[in-house]
């Protein structure tokens, strides 16, 4: 089109337009709800200005509360990491037959949105205490779960459950970047005389560094932020910060809204520690990308 | 016995068996090309050597040892691949280091030998860079290095120049040559380009269908292929039949002239037709005073490449090929245009099958 003169027009700019429901989504849902949370942290019930939401976290439930929420997401976050890794790299580079591998990732995108009260309710049937499991293990085998030590409604308990969706998720994340591992530097590193063990160390480890790192991320968030898994399996006896925060809302024992801002602040303050924490790792591991 | 040896090698995948019966003998210090075409077990080949195929039958031997169950991280064989081998989150330095890390080699020795495989490079200043910082052809250089940083027995490289541009591509094969000269270290050097295999190789073994059908210097199988895939793989050909006049001394006639091949007698009789040929350069413009036989050409395709002068023509019933040197006095034959072309029969190839 040739220019016209006379300076600059107005023009709708229509190359926007196609993420604008996205900016509408991110607006409404997002960052209107993370200020409220934000502004509603310090503030009283009547509105004024205050600290003492943010003091009032300091308290022994809550602290613990915290470190529990912690202690479950890195430990989840971890064994899903370890786990999935583990059964993404048997599917790519172990002997396993193709067919196996298409089934595992249709799984895993399946099980990886599996949360919330169907997950709960799917290890209550099977591992709680009147579970299919627990029951045959017991009934068939003389082993007593729960005499073990076994509870599903507890730390573990949680762990478990929540690695059900923890390894799918990671291993849907990380089998393709196995298969951009090259097939020459497994060759190259072997013909030049490195083991097996080497190479995985000094090459592939470190390839894959920034995407083990991203997905730990990924699955800490993950977890970290799952409320409705806890709450179904465990009702509030359990303290976990998403279950203090769903207290708080529902308003079932304090009934402090402004508490449960606070809380939600704490947690988005983890989220942020832990986020920028990844990003500096990431930016130091991927030196030798483009 | 020769310094690496392949005895009756054979490969199957599944039912396909893509190396038959592959025998050959490679000298200390000499450098041998495997040249043919896609597919033609070139590659496996070369797996086999460094140990990441293991043969379905047959033998390898390096330096008199028996390696042929041996992993490859125990064969001290230096290989370069195609292309993107370099470990990307390593500096060009850590990458020529790699191998002598992985062996427990000291740093100062490390070092040491960093710092000199660079300067055979000519890469002295780039130890620090990352990969993805060098150009197509400075990654390949630097694979190079890392590959003979341990000093191999053995080097096999894998089409490394054909993800090259073409100029890079001469003068890297160049250097190749020239770096495996000084260290007189015995190469594999796997290529489909003929041009390639024929410039720097000591010899060539051409492949056909998984098997060698010849071996031999490039001169030789230029000159003297010994099948027809052979003689039209390698360089361009001419076809042409001749009715055998006297088999005995070799006498045939070509359009009613006589011309005497070599490799007399012919295994042939009297009246058959048999069919030969004759590269582009034996075809001569001009009358010339040794040729046996002068015909008649009419040229339709004049290709001015510079110091050579390619031109098709029809020749005694055959569309040829016929290259002559550029002379600045002389320009070239337009199309269209009857020429002179000046042949004898010591220049025919006769092929088998
Ligand atoms: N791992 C493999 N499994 C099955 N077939 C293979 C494998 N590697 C190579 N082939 C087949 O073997 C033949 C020769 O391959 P290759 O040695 O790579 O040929 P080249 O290097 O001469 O192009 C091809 O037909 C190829 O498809
Ligand atoms: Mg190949």
């Amino acid at each position: 089109m040739p220019k016209q003169p006379g300076g600059q027009r107005l023009r709708l700019p229509l190359e926007w337009l196609g993420i604008l429901p996205f900016l509408i989504f991110a607006m409404l849902f997002l960052i209107m709800p993370t200020m409220k949370i934000v502004i509603g942290a310090f503030q009283t019930a009547d509105g004024s200005f205050t600290l003492q939401n943010l003091i009032d976290l300091n308290t022994d439930s809550i602290r613990s509360a915290y470190w529990t929420s912690l202690k479950l997401s890195f430990v989840t976050a971890l064994l899903g990491c370890a786990i999935g890794f583990a059964m993404a790299a048997a599917v790519v580079f172990g002997g396993i037959p193709k067919g196996v591998r298409n089934p595992l990732v249709t799984f895993s995108g399946v099980a990886s949105n599996f949360a919330g009260v169907p997950l709960a309710f799917a290890f209550i049937a099977t591992l709680g205490p009147v579970g299919l499991v627990t029951v045959w293990l017991r009934t068939e085998f003389g082993i007593n779960l729960r005499a073990m030590g076994f509870n599903l409604l507890s730390f573990w308990g949680l762990v478990i459950t929540y690695l059900f969706f923890q390894i799918p998720l990671m291993i849907l994340i990380i089998i393709p970047a196995l298969d951009g591992l090259k097939r020459e530097w497994r060759e190259a590193a072997a013909v030049l005389g490195a083991t097996g063990a080497q190479y995985w160390r000094m090459v592939a480890l470190p390839i894959l560094f920034p995407s083990l790192l991203g997905t730990f991320a990924l699955l800490f968030a993950n977890a970290f932020g799952a409320v409705a898994t806890a709450f179904a399996l465990t009702g509030p006896q359990l303290n976990i910060v998403p279950i203090k925060l769903f207290a708080q809302i529902r308003g079932d024992v304090l009934g402090n809204p402004n508490l449960g801002y606070a809380l939600a602040f704490g947690m988005i303050v983890i989220t942020a520690l832990a986020n920028f924490l990844y990003i500096w790792l990431r930016v130091r591991s991927e030196r030798w990308l483009k | 016995m020769s310094f690496l040896t392949m005895t009756n090698l054979e490969k199957l995948f599944g039912q396909n068996r893509v190396v038959k019966d592959f025998s050959l003998s490679v000298e200390k210090g000499e450098f041998i090309s495997l040249l043919g075409p896609s597919g033609c077990g070139k590659t496996t080949v070369l797996r086999m050597v460094a140990g990441f195929e293991s043969p379905t039958a047959g033998g390898i031997t390096i330096d008199g040892k028996d390696v042929t169950g041996l992993k490859a991280n125990s064969r001290n064989i230096g290989m370069m691949f195609q292309a993107y081998a370099l470990f990307p989150n390593m500096t060009v330095a850590d990458n020529v280091a790699f191998g002598l890390k992985v062996k427990g080699a000291p740093r100062a020795e490390r070092d040491a030998r960093v710092a000199e495989m660079l300067a055979l490079i000519g890469l002295e200043d780039l130890g620090a860079r990352f990969p993805f910082q060098l150009s197509g052809g400075q990654q390949q250089r630097v694979a190079l290095a890392r590959a003979l940083a341990p000093r191999p027995s053995v080097l096999l490289l894998d089409e490394p120049l054909s993800a090259l541009d073409a100029k890079v591509r001469v003068s890297l094969r160049n250097q190749i040559r020239q770096i495996q000269q000084d260290l007189g270290i015995t190469t594999i050097f796997v290529t489909h380009d003929q041009e390639e295999a024929m410039s720097i190789s000591d010899r060539i073994v051409v492949m056909n269908g998984g098997v060698a059908d010849q071996v031999g210097a490039p001169f030789e199988i230029y000159n003297r292929p010994r099948t027809k895939f052979v003689a039209n793989f390698v360089g361009t050909l001419n076809t042409f039949e001749v009715e055998v006049t006297d088999p005995t001394t070799g006498r045939v006639t070509l359009a009613g002239q006589g011309l005497s091949l070599p490799n007399a007698p012919l295994a042939a009789h009297v009246g058959e037709k048999l069919s030969v040929a004759l590269r582009p350069e034996a075809l001569r413009l001009g009358r010339l005073p040794d040729a046996e036989a002068l015909l008649t050409a009419k040229v339709t395709d004049v290709n001015f490449m510079g110091s050579v002068i390619r031109l098709k023509a029809d020749l005694a019933g055959a569309a040829v090929s016929l290259d002559t040197f550029n002379r600045p006095d002389t320009p070239p034959p337009v199309v269209g245009s009857e020429v002179e072309v000046s042949l004898s029969g010591r220049d025919f190839i006769l092929l088998q099958a």
